[in-house]
């Protein structure tokens, strides 16, 4: 229509015209949307003559905090127990990670086994984990420990100085020094060693067609370096064992039972995720890969390394990255059960201080960092294991 | 022990099949299947498709386990012994219809992985090895390529290199050209004819009729589980004995 092309509103039809238009009333949605949030909250905290600001922070917090992989005291401020809570919720979604992909991954290559009594157990294993919320779990954890242990007076003593009762496991620790922290920090280096080492034996293997035992190399390769440390530095190593009181076991150091229910549940219910996951990602590779590496004369557990989880790592990863997050994020249920993670510290921070929105806003900034990290990582171990060509 | 089988001349068969039998649930894919094969024996296997052809073969290295009767590879018989189902897979080569290459593996990977891991030989021995045949299947320029980047008549030909790698007795081949795009079934039948002139023990399934009158020994019928004519070349498209092999040849020769 000749008419039409030449009005001046054939511009709504212009095709740039028109993203920059939703671009416009996106951002300006946000802003006001965002005004109004921030306005009104200031007036209602100034109303009810509420402080705003971080300065509590440097405070002294004056709350005693259960458990704490650094020295804490209520002494110490409020910045240093978020701190604490922060490390709280990464030790234990770390190792419920960790100890999710092991058992989920044994659970998932079961599931798929020619043994009907193993492959049901492990669909049973699952179905139960999945379909049952992980708060409920963590009750069920919670109160299987607590009840079905004694009391700190009347403790089980497994070993000598090692003591189960209801309020955890204690064993006997060493006092910690300074250079103890260096060993440990030795170790860790000797640990992450270890990899790239029994990667170029495995090279090295390869390379000659020579078959050696890489087990005690590797170990090597772990322990050479903290005993180096040892060596040098000579540390005065004490004991500190745990004593019976009256209401509770004295020194020593710890497995607190919210710490271990959550430890559990929240691995379990993960590690059924997992096995699923496991399992769709080895089907999806094509039957012709098993019988193309059967023909070759590969046997089923070198067929499953060397060809099979290769290419089922690319449909396992962008999944897996989801379930850390998971993972991440509902050790938030700490709470339920009074595990002193950030959300629990944060919370006690609220009730002392009276400002909500600070607290919250740490911890859903710290949250939403860190599973950014984690899915930062993820994709790059993603674009590492993607198919060329 | 191993079950020794002597024929006649004193040499043990590559393969012998005695009464062979398979069922999938009630269905009865394999009918008493009895076939010798002599070392250097080239055998083509046709027929209508669900005729059991793929399942004989797939049977003699053990994709497939049969229920009756015995298969005798090389003087070894396949049974539940896990070790021997090895032994006989590692003398058996095995190119499928589909390729099923190692997409994750580089062309040169797919053809040492085996070698390096089964044999263990040498990474640079087997790299040799390999190159020797991907040289003899005319693409050694594409050794640092991944299988998806290659076109489907290289591909298997890079199968085959890839089972020649492992310096197999016999060769089977499952309908090696059926998925290929039609200008490129002659360079993957010219491999397949240069390896039967060096006289490579071959089983074939493929409906390529002029391949299988160039190098077959032998050419088998089968239809519904059975092998209904097995002749040599010759005999078997000039003068076929049976009405199904007869209306199968008209229906596949124009």
């Amino acid at each position: 229509m000749h008419a039409a092309s030449q009005s001046p509103w054939r511009i709504i039809y212009d095709l740039r015209a028109r993203a920059i238009f939703y671009q416009i009333v996106c951002a300006a949605s946000v802003v006001l949307i965002a005004y109004f949030l921030f306005t009104n909250a200031t007036g209602s905290l100034a109303r009810q003559n509420i402080t705003t600001g971080f300065a509590y922070l440097s405070r002294e917090a004056g709350f005693v905090i259960s458990q704490s992989p650094i020295s804490y005291q209520p002494s110490d401020t409020y910045a240093r127990a978020l701190l604490v809570g922060i490390m709280n919720t990464v030790r234990v979604s770390i190792l419920a990670a960790f100890l999710a992909t092991v058992i989920g991954t044994l659970v998932g290559i079961a599931r798929l086994s020619a043994n009907p009594l193993l492959s049901r157990l492990a669909m049973v294993y699952v179905d139960v984990l999945r379909n049952v919320p992980l708060l409920l779990f963590l009750f069920l954890w919670y109160a299987v420990i607590v009840t079905s242990l004694p009391p700190a007076r009347q403790a089980y003593q497994i070993l000598p100085h090692v003591y189960l009762s209801n309020g955890g496991l204690i064993v006997p620790a060493l006092q910690w020094s300074q250079e103890l922290t260096y060993i440990s920090l030795a170790l860790i280096a000797g640990i992450g060693l270890a990899f790239p080492f029994a990667r170029k034996m495995r090279d090295k293997r390869v390379v000659t067609g020579v078959e050696r035992r890489r087990w005690p190399l590797v170990l090597l390769a772990v322990i050479a370096p903290p005993l180096l440390f040892f060596a040098v530095l000579r540390p005065t190593l004490a004991m500190d064992w745990p004593e019976i009181g009256r209401f509770r076991i004295a020194g020593g150091a710890q497995l607190m039972p919210e710490f271990v229910a959550l430890l559990v549940g929240l691995s379990l219910s993960a590690s059924a995720n997992v096995a699923e996951i496991v399992r769709s990602g080895i089907t999806a590779v094509k039957k012709g890969q098993w019988e193309a590496a059967a023909s070759l004369g590969l046997h089923r557990p070198l067929a499953l390394r060397l060809v099979i989880l290769p290419q089922s790592l690319r449909v396992i990863i962008p999944p897996m990255t989801s379930t850390y997050l998971n993972v991440f994020k509902n050790s938030s249920l700490a709470i339920a059960i009074g595990y002193p993670d950030l959300v629990m510290v944060s919370n006690t921070i609220m009730n002392q201080t009276g400002q909500a929105i600070e607290p919250i806003a740490i911890f859903m900034m710290v949250y939403l960092s860190l599973s950014l990290c984690i899915s930062a990582f993820m994709n790059w171990y993603n674009a590492r294991v993607a198919l060329r060509g | 022990m191993p079950t020794r089988d002597r024929s006649a001349t004193g040499q043990v068969d590559a393969i012998a099949l005695e009464s062979v039998h398979k069922w999938y649930g009630e269905f009865h894919v394999l009918r008493d299947i009895n076939l010798n094969v002599r070392r250097g024996e080239r055998i083509v296997i046709c027929g209508p498709s669900g005729s059991g052809k793929s399942t004989m073969i797939r049977c003699i290295n053990r994709l497939e386990e049969h229920q009756k009767g015995r298969i005798i590879v090389d003087g070894t018989e396949l049974t539940n012994d896990l070790k021997r189902i090895d032994e006989v897979r590692r003398d058996v080569g095995m190119v499928f219809q589909h390729f099923n290459l190692f997409p994750h593996l580089t062309i040169l990977e797919n053809c040492t992985l085996a070698p390096i891991w089964v044999k263990k030989m040498p990474k640079k021995d087997a790299e040799e090895v390999a190159m020797k045949y991907l040289t003899r299947v005319k693409i050694p320029e594409q050794a640092n390529k991944y299988p998806g980047q290659l076109s489907g008549g290289q591909q298997q030909r890079v199968a085959i290199a890839r089972s020649l790698c492992m310096n197999p007795k016999i060769m089977l081949f499952d309908e090696p050209t059926s998925a290929l795009d039609p200008e490129m079934v002659k360079e993957v039948l010219d491999t397949m004819v240069g390896l039967a002139e060096e006289g490579m023990t071959m089983l074939c399934v493929t409906h390529e009729m002029g391949f299988a009158r160039q190098v077959a020994d032998r050419v088998i019928f089968m239809d519904y589980g059975q092998i209904v004519e097995m002749n040599t070349p010759n005999e078997f498209f000039k003068n076929p004995q049976h009405e199904r092999t007869k209306l199968f040849l008209s229906q596949i020769l124009h």
